[in-house]
């Protein structure tokens, strides 16, 4: 999310789910938002059937795309050029918002010169996009305001993701779809409480509310609340973590609630890093891949037995109720967290509760100032920034002006994917959610119903490319990678173009993430699950034993 | 803003805004019109004709459902000739309708049994029509008993202007149409996302939970799955989740849920794999510890790390005090910046 | 191209047909024509022209109207006038063709009538009694042109009426609708002028009008056969309405099962945009619109208005609740006119000659003419057209000709299965929209079955009712259980297992599903069984207390009987019984086991009339037997 906040000074969502109603054009960029997110998925096709007009921008046939007036097929990773070709055209065509540009924004020339490259027919050749289609694109996005637009993660998760996440910005920018309703740029972020998650400051370079680690005030604000804090250096990332740890740098780990040993690619490195931890701790509500590598695992409580708050993407803070006590033997993660911290003598952990802890995230983080049990109760949720308890809470960001006070036009180049296919890896390979499962299928797998649509890890293949390797619907296949290999059986589906093949990274049995790609975002480290270049053979059936059958 | 109506409810004048039907502002009013095929979700339908009025100027007896409420409006919702023509839709109604009600799930939750107790009716009047209708269990969570099904086309609807799935509509004629999946297939091979919308609007027992089990009471939460934030009401009885329903109020999904979230709570929450005690990991691997002596080994063994020798990685699943706690501990006791989250992923 | 240029054209292809320089043979070939013989006459005819060596003209004319003596063959002799044959065979169309052509025969025995004035002792076809109570002008070119061929239609005074308009304002033209009293030809009679007027003044852009061809009551064939005959006559009309309610496109929705009507209107469509009457800038006027069919799929309530909009935008075909109605949302939500096929013929005629000339006819509320399709137990069946106000005596006895085989006249039903059974008594009723009403039944469409003695009520009102017990859409409830019920009760009384509680029962839920119900064909299924009620209600007494069926028509309440006396023994009736229930010697009197007869009744038909020996007699058969009294 840095992208959106170099250039707006908010990485958040900057509208809400609601305002997909009030939206002439919705814009859907790297998302499989039917499978992904349900229930945004409905929103979309409600507004559609009211008259909204919806572009799709995926390289996979997604659910949405049935619903759309226009759907464009771009390479993998080629987000940026024709993101910026659709803004050109704006431009070019004086489609875009003078008043608002000049008004809110900054940097206009140095992002003008960069379009420069970005010609129509070149980047119809990068991309495979027909030249009028990007046009018919710009058009329609251009001239039917408020347009939304929503991403996930068939932007983000590129080598140069944060690129395309900031193209998006620019063309929002450019025609003024920001802090309205109805418009907007809206990442739709992947886990029920991501958002929360870094508001909280679980980040390696801020503090509660986004309040930066090298700041000394902050600094000093903390360490007066906490009584001792950590030093102004940022933090490491998640992968750099497990990098640090197989070079012996990072020594023990404590990890909550994750199981990076399936969600997380190059999964032989990352099985390298903890066995090479001098101690790790996995709190979980499973035994999962990663609590097997453990020398502690403490067994947390579910949602369902504990008390607290979630944040979802749309910066929604809603609360999290008790309903059962928590399973035999097993603690609210608050509580085992706190109770490690007294066992080390640490003063400020005897909260008696959730409240306690909501209480003092409201003194110390402003922008969750008002968020209090009390309010969430009354009116069921409030979205941040929401600085004082009169505060309503903020349904749309950059309302008058950008958290950062101007928005930031930003130049971009185009690089490829880190890793292409070749002759000996001739396909791209393009990880993702389905709706039946849910992250690694720690819980899912465990729903009988659920494995009912849903059992194994099928993967999927163009009609075209299983024609030519003689493949048909059911055979097994191995998948390799330069990293690793897997079996899997082949779904033949249009869903996915040629020369791509797809699968989740939900079964254990076939982890997928073996396969992927070291390559990360230059900016935030952010993993290329979307692209890495694989090989695609059938397994004969002798060996079929050994194979990765669910 | 939308402008403000006043009309006339039986006598009584009503304040509503423009835009809105009579039965909605009847409803609003504390004036009950019975009604089958009303759902306020979805667009008006006109079809159990329940919710039949008189409006002073207009022929006949509109339905309430579709009729948008006008300044000075005069509505009379009851009286002989209103309530004769009710009761005979209704009886059509039962007369098509299985008659053992203990046999139903839906017994004592159902619209069509609620009606007709408001009505008085404590009898079937007319010749029974109904005839075997074939039923669909081929979803794990949910079945379409056709035999219950009183056509109001709530789950049809849903299933076009909630979710725009259209998996399921209404086919053939007369008292031959019934709810259908494309060429009559079952709903395991139709191209239902099993969202279970349907299921939650279905005013009798022929789209229902195939989990029978009534809570004995409800719990207002979110979800724990993806990031839509899902308000929903975990019900619970002796202990365990039974039950979930979306809430309507939630501001996020008006009371929409997906199939993770309606169907898939339940079973992992009390999942017998679930851990119930701290392991600790010793020469013949991990082997089962008390509480306080795991916690006590993770306390001691982190005080020998170095900032720069840890790293905590938070939970992007858990609570915000959860997360909260964990970067506090690292940041406050650990000493370290190296927390992260897996929002990139 | 304009319309005087093509009109002097128009006018000499029309005189080529009537003052003809050689022989013309005109045959009626509308679908009706076909299902008698017309194509094989057609074919006998140029077969016979080839053999005479004669060098002539044979058009395929529409239906006139007489369908009971089809097929009908006009000849036009030069020199002579236009002559009417009926019942045409292939052999007698030969013998004719060289009795008149050649030998100068012009064969009064053959004849029906004479164009004009009474000839060669052959009647005025126009003087005849089917004929003289009638006035044709939804029907002006029925039967008389060739509807395929465009220049007949224009000679006849064709888009005259379009021209005319086109000069108005578009207010002016819905004003001289409103003043010509003109209501929907459809059944509800609602004023033409004023549903343009609502769909004129709607706000909305593109405004779209829908030609309803959808004609689906049983035993109506108006509209089938006015599209047949001459689809200008109505495409005239729908362009009239398209310019005074500015509506930029227009949809004629029609019945997939009319294939003929389908090909007339494809080919007159294409004329019509070949000369510039469809699309851009039509007559130079500034006006643009364009037309295209919809086939509907056989469903009855597609004919309601907003089942039909449903339909046509790909949707399940149902009706939804007015307010709001087409006119303010109609098609995608835009204002929408629905007009009937016969209305928009009549819009043409206003629009030509006037609407004082067309308000001229009819009665004070109901102006101008109706057509009907005569049907049933009559004995010139055919399509006709009246001024409204004249009597069902005059149309059944007069234009109709009477009950076959001296019966005697029970009732009349009109208004398709949502109208009613006027008894006999009543046939002094003057046919117009509110003395139907008042009657209990209505106008409809125009469908008009005669029955006589041998129809029970009961069994009528029941197969009304099966046609709408399968017919309704399904969604609301009165109309989907509510004819169900209707029918499970009227089916009970056929069958002798009635009760006298179902009479109450039939009234009081037939009153709610009229108030009840959410279009009209629910709203209209109770009135067939409710009138036989009102003005039958003996023969459904007879039929619950007696278990008898006056008319022998209920099979559960009849049985046969061979009389010994009259029996010859010839074993015909034992081989064509398909129960096996007759047994006899050959020679000796046979003997029928009611205990095994079907009621079919074919011993009946095949007994030789010289024997007469099967008779069929009101004693109840062994389905009623079970039946508990009271």
């Amino acid at each position: 999310m840095a992208g959106l906040a170099t250039q707006f000074g908010s990485g958040a969502m900057t509208n809400s789910i609601g305002d997909f109603k009030d939206s002439a054009c919705l814009l859907s960029i790297g998302a499989n938002t039917t499978e992904a997110h349900p229930v945004i998925g409905f929103e979309m096709k409600q507004a559609v059937k009211r008259g909204a007009k919806l572009i799709v921008i995926n390289p996979r046939k997604v659910g949405l795309v049935r619903h759309a007036d226009l759907w464009l097929r771009p390479k993998s990773g080629t987000n940026v050029p024709l993101i910026m070709a659709m803004c050109r055209v704006i431009l070019e065509n004086g489609w875009h918002d003078e008043a608002f540009m000049a008004a809110r924004c900054e940097n206009l020339e140095a992002f003008k010169e960069s379009l420069e490259q970005y010609d129509l027919e070149s980047v119809s050749r990068i991309t495979g996009v027909p030249a009028e289609d990007i046009k018919a694109a710009a058009c329609m996005y251009a001239k039917n305001t408020p347009a939304a637009i929503s991403y996930a993660m068939g932007i983000c998760e590129f080598s140069h993701g944060t690129d395309g996440v900031m193209a998006v910005g620019n063309l929002a920018m450019l025609t003024g779809n920001i802090g309205k309703p109805g418009a907007g740029v809206n990442p739709l972020r992947g886990q029920n409480n991501v958002q929360g998650a870094c508001d909280m400051g679980a980040l390696p370079t801020t503090y509660p509310g986004y309040q930066s680690v090298t700041d000394p005030v902050s600094q000093a604000k903390f360490a007066l609340a906490w009584g001792k804090t950590s030093g102004l250096k940022p933090g490491i990332t998640l992968s750099e973590m497990f990098d640090a740890a197989c070079d012996g740098r990072i020594k023990a780990m404590y990890i909550i609630g994750e199981n990076p040993m399936l969600s997380d690619p190059n999964l032989a490195h990352i099985e390298k890093a903890l066995r090479s931890l001098d101690f790790l701790v996995v709190q979980d509500i499973f035994q999962t891949e990663t609590t097997a590598l453990a020398h502690v695992v403490l067994p947390g409580a579910s949602f369902a037995e504990k008390d607290g708050t979630f944040t979802n993407t749309e910066r929604r803070v809603q609360r999290v109720r008790k309903a059962i006590e928590p399973v035999s033997g097993s603690r609210p993660d608050w509580l085992v967290t706190c109770q490690i911290a007294q066992k080390m003598g640490a003063q400020g952990f005897d909260y008696k509760g959730p409240y306690d802890i909501m209480n003092e995230i409201n003194r110390l983080s402003p922008s969750w100032g008002g968020i209090t049990y009390e309010r969430l109760d009354a009116c069921g949720s409030l979205q941040w920034p929401c600085p004082t308890v009169e505060h309503p809470g903020t349904p749309i960001l950059h309302t008058h002006v950008f958290t950062r006070g101007r928005g930031k036009f930003m130049p971009l180049d185009y690089f490829p994917p880190f890793e292409m296919p070749d002759d000996e890896f001739p396909f791209l390979l393009d990880t993702g959610r389905a709706l039946f499962h849910y992250h690694t299928g720690t819980m899912t797998r465990r729903v009988g119903g659920l494995n009912r649509f849903m059992n194994e890890e099928k993967l999927q293949i163009n009609p075209a490319d299983a024609q030519n390797l003689d493949i048909r619907d059911g055979d097994m296949l191995s998948i390799a990678s330069r990293r690793g290999k897997v079996t899997a059986r082949a779904k033949i589906t249009d869903v996915t173009p040629a020369g791509t093949v797809y699968m989740t990274f939900h079964f254990r049995e076939t982890p997928s993430n073996l396969l992927t790609s070291p390559g990360r975002d230059v900016v935030t480290a952010t993993p290329e699950y979307k692209a890495c270049a694989v090989k695609v053979e059938k397994v004969k059936v002798e060996k079929l034993k050994s194979g990765g059958e669910g | 803003m939308a402008q403000t109506v006043k009309f006339t409810i039986d006598g009584k004048q009503v304040t509503s805004t423009e835009g809105t039907t009579v039965l909605e502002a009847a409803l609003s009013a504390g004036i009950f019109i019975p009604n089958l095929c009303f759902h306020p979700d979805l667009e008006p339908y006109g079809g159990c004709r329940m919710c039949i009025v008189e409006i002073q100027g207009m022929r006949g007896m509109p339905t309430s459902c579709t009729i948008k409420v006008a300044e000075g409006m005069i509505v009379k919702t009851f009286g002989p000739e209103i309530d004769k023509t009710r009761r005979d839709a209704l009886q059509l109604l039962l007369a098509n309708h299985p008659t053992d009600c203990l046999a139903c799930v839906k017994n004592q939750r159902c619209e069509l049994q609620k009606v007709a107790a408001y009505m008085g009716v404590t009898e079937r009047t007319m010749q029974r029509t109904a005839r075997p209708q074939a039923v669909d269990e081929s979803n794990p969570f949910f079945k379409l008993d056709r035999n219950y099904c009183i056509l109001c086309a709530r789950c049809t609807r849903t299933c076009n202007e909630i979710t725009c799935v259209n998996a399921i509509d209404l086919v053939s004629r007369g008292d031959e149409t019934r709810v259908s999946l494309f060429q009559d297939q079952q709903f395991m091979e139709s191209i239902c996302r099993s969202c279970g919308e349907c299921v939650a609007r279905c005013p009798v027992g022929a789209l229902v939970s195939k989990n029978t089990v009534i809570p004995s009471s409800e719990v207002l939460t979110t979800c724990c799955y993806c990031a839509v934030g899902c308000s929903m009401y975990l019900g619970v009885r002796d202990g365990k989740i039974v039950s979930v329903r979306g809430n309507s109020e939630g501001k996020s999904n008006k009371g929409k849920l997906c199939v993770k979230g309606r169907f898939g709570i339940a079973e992992f929450v009390t999942h017998p794999d679930r851990l119930t005690s701290p392991l600790v990991k010793g020469e013949n691997g991990q082997v089962q510890a008390s509480w306080d002596d795991a916690l006590q080994i993770v306390a001691d063994r982190f005080k020998t790390y170095s900032p720069d020798e840890i790293a905590v990685v938070a939970s992007a699943r858990t609570t915000n005090e959860d997360v909260y706690a964990v970067q506090k501990l690292a940041r406050a006791v650990l000493g370290t910046n190296n927390v992260d989250n897996c929002a990139r992923l | 191209m304009n319309l005087s240029g093509l009109r002097e054209q128009a006018n000499n292809a029309w005189k080529a047909v009537n003052e003809p320089s050689r022989p013309q043979v005109l045959v009626g070939q509308a679908t009706c024509g076909e299902a008698s013989g017309a194509g094989e006459v057609n074919h006998s005819i140029l077969e016979t022209l080839k053999r005479l060596g004669i060098e002539a003209d044979v058009h395929s004319v529409g239906c006139i109207g007489a369908c009971y003596c089809e097929p009908l063959v006009d000849i036009v002799k030069p020199g002579a006038p236009r002559i009417c044959y009926h019942s045409m065979t292939p052999a007698l169309v030969s013998e004719l063709l060289e009795d008149y052509l050649v030998k100068d025969n012009p064969r009064p025995d053959l004849a029906l009538g004479v164009w004009g004035e009474s000839r060669f002792g052959i009647p005025a076809l126009f003087e005849l009694p089917m004929f003289k109570p009638q006035m044709r002008i939804a029907l002006r070119n029925a039967g008389v042109i060739d509807p395929e061929n465009m220049m007949h239609y224009i000679a006849r005074g064709g888009y005259t009426g379009l021209e005319r308009a086109l000069k108005m304002a578009p207010e002016a033209v819905i004003a001289e609708i409103e003043k010509s009293g003109l209501r929907g030809r459809g059944g509800a009679g609602f004023s033409t002028g004023l549903k343009w007027k609502l769909c004129r003044q709607a706000k909305g852009s593109p405004k779209y009008i829908i030609c309803n061809a959808d004609e689906g009551d049983p035993g109506a064939f108006m509209d089938r056969d006015l599209l047949e005959s001459d689809p200008h006559a109505v495409l005239e009309g729908i362009l009239t309405g398209a310019h005074a309610m500015g509506a930029a496109e227009g949809i004629i929705y029609i019945r997939a099962e009319y294939p003929l009507a389908i090909k007339r209107l494809v080919k007159a469509i294409s004329q019509m945009r070949d000369i510039g009457l469809l699309g851009k800038n039509i007559l130079g006027s500034g006006f643009d619109f364009d037309l295209r069919i919809v086939m509907g799929a056989g469903a009855f309530v597609c004919g309601e208005e907003t089942a039909m909009m449903n339909s046509i935008m790909g949707r399940r075909g149902t009706p939804r609740p007015r307010p709001p109605f087409p006119a303010e949302s109609g098609l995608w939500g835009k204002p929408t006119s629905i007009n009937n096929v016969e209305t928009w013929a009549c819009v043409s005629a206003i629009m030509e000659k006037g609407a004082d000339w067309f308000s001229s006819f009819g009665t004070e509320k109901s102006k101008g003419t109706k057509t009907f399709s005569l049907a049933g137990k009559i004995n010139r069946t055919g399509l006709i057209e009246v001024p409204m106000g004249i009597t069902l005596q005059e149309i059944i006895f007069g234009i109709g000709g009477g009950i076959p085989g001296g019966k005697s006249l029970k009732a009349v039903q009109t208004g398709g299965p949502s109208g009613g059974c006027i008894p006999a008594s009543m046939l002094s009723l003057p046919v117009d929209y509110e003395a139907l009403t008042k009657a209990g039944s209505y106008i409809g469409s125009g469908g008009m079955i005669v029955l006589d003695e041998d129809n029970c009520m009961v069994e009528t009102a029941r197969y009304f009712l099966s046609f709408t017990t399968s017919e309704s859409c399904g969604k609301c409830v009165p109309c989907r259980l509510g004819t169900r019920q209707l029918l499970t009760i009227l089916t009970d009384i056929t069958q002798g297992k009635g009760k006298p509680q179902d009479i109450p029962a039939i009234l009081g839920l037939g009153k709610s599903m009229r108030q009840g119900s959410l279009c009209g064909l629910g709203q209209g299924a109770p009135n067939p069984a409710m009138t036989t009620i009102a003005y039958f209600r003996e023969e459904y007494d007879e039929h619950i207390n007696s278990h008898v069926c006056r008319a022998g028509e209920c099979r559960a309440l009849i049985s046969y009987t061979i009389i010994a006396e009259r029996c010859k023994g010839c074993a015909i009736c034992l081989r064509a019984c398909p129960s096996a229930a007759i047994t006899g010697e050959k020679g000796k009197p046979h003997v029928i086991d009611i205990s095994k007869c079907s009621q079919c009744g074919n011993c009946l038909d095949v007994c030789p009339k010289k024997f007469n020996a099967v008779v069929k007699v009101p004693a109840a058969g062994p389905a009623a037997v079970p039946a508990a009294k009271g």
